[in-house]
């Protein structure tokens, strides 16, 4: 029973599908969701990433690698030194995403709402037949 | 304001929460008994009122449930037969006015639906439990879930062109 799919739209969805499974992969580590609080803060240098978190330039290399291919992170070399700081578009699309499948429900729930307050104005109106009886 | 009158069911508020990789959370409060809201969702006339919202374009065709433990569902829509899609799957587990656990077989990426009615004071809390096969899985049925809903895509065109504005402002 899940939401409906029309092939006709799908190239539009395609289109502009985000990347979903690297932003999750990127967020599943905690010293990757560390660095990108971090960012939040202020940009840093790869250098400055891996002393902040005990680590060697080579490991923080590729966790930035992974945040960087997640759209999470933006680098630029200027000169010998390469700065990060967030790229958070693709939260942002997943984040609408999410939002999207909540309206949805949201929809749907509404209108069970109807339905439920029909059903109990129906079993209020049974009820009081049933006390007056003699209607079985 | 008067303050006697019932809150309207309308302000009860829908949430959603990605749980883990492979689940997915929605919950709901209703302004009646477990009984009724259970009702709604397993008889075939009432879960046609409410299950495809005009939102979403496309209208539910029919629909039929066996709800009973290994009884069989299958929903299908569209605007006529020849462009009608099927959904369809079996209950695993149906305890009256309480608990319903169906599987979706039309994809071998659909999630496991659990839904639990739990009532208080006359209310009832849903709560609708996806899991996905995998995390893959839920990435894709996020991602294509708004397919075949037109006026959504009207919507996202311009939550993408919000968005880019931004980044080319920041």
């Amino acid at each position: 029973m899940q939401p409906i799919r029309l092939l006709i739209l799908n190239h539009m969805v395609q289109y502009s599908r985000p990347p979903l499974d690297a932003s999750f992969a990127a967020l599943s580590d905690t010293t990757r969701r560390g660095v990108l609080e971090q960012l939040g803060r202020s940009d840093a240098s790869i250098t400055e990433l891996a002393e902040k978190f005990h680590m060697t330039l080579t490991g923080m290399k590729k966790h930035v690698g992974v945040l960087e291919q997640a759209g999470l992170v933006i680098t630029k070399k200027v000169g010998r030194v390469r700065t990060c700081k967030l790229g958070l578009r693709r939260l942002e699309e997943e984040a609408a995403w999410i939002e999207r499948y909540r309206q949805l429900w949201d929809a749907r729930f509404d209108e069970l709402d109807k339905v439920v307050e029909e059903l109990k104005r129906k079993e209020k109106a049974d009820g009081r037949k049933k006390r007056a009886g003699p209607h079985e | 304001m008067d303050a006697r009158r019932e809150p309207a069911p309308t302000n009860s508020g829908t949430t959603i929460e990605r749980k883990s990789e492979r689940e997915l959370v929605i919950t709901r409060m209703f302004n009646g008994p477990a009984r009724i809201v259970y009702e709604a969702w397993t008889r075939p006339e009432l879960f046609m009122r409410w299950w495809a919202p005009k939102s979403t374009g496309v209208p539910m065709l029919s629909c039929e449930m066996d709800v009973r433990t290994g009884g069989g569902y299958r929903v299908a829509f569209g605007h006529d037969d020849s462009s009608a899609m099927a959904f369809f799957g079996k209950y695993i587990e149906v305890i009256p006015n309480s608990r319903l656990v169906w599987t979706n077989e039309e994809s071998e990426d659909a999630a496991v639906t659990t839904v639990t009615f739990e009532e208080k004071d006359g209310r009832t809390r849903l709560v609708l439990h996806e899991l996905y096969p995998s995390k893959e899985a839920l990435d894709e049925a996020i991602a294509g879930m708004d397919d075949g809903m037109p006026e959504q895509f009207e919507q996202l065109d311009e939550l993408l062109v919000t968005l880019g504005a931004n980044l080319r402002g920041a």
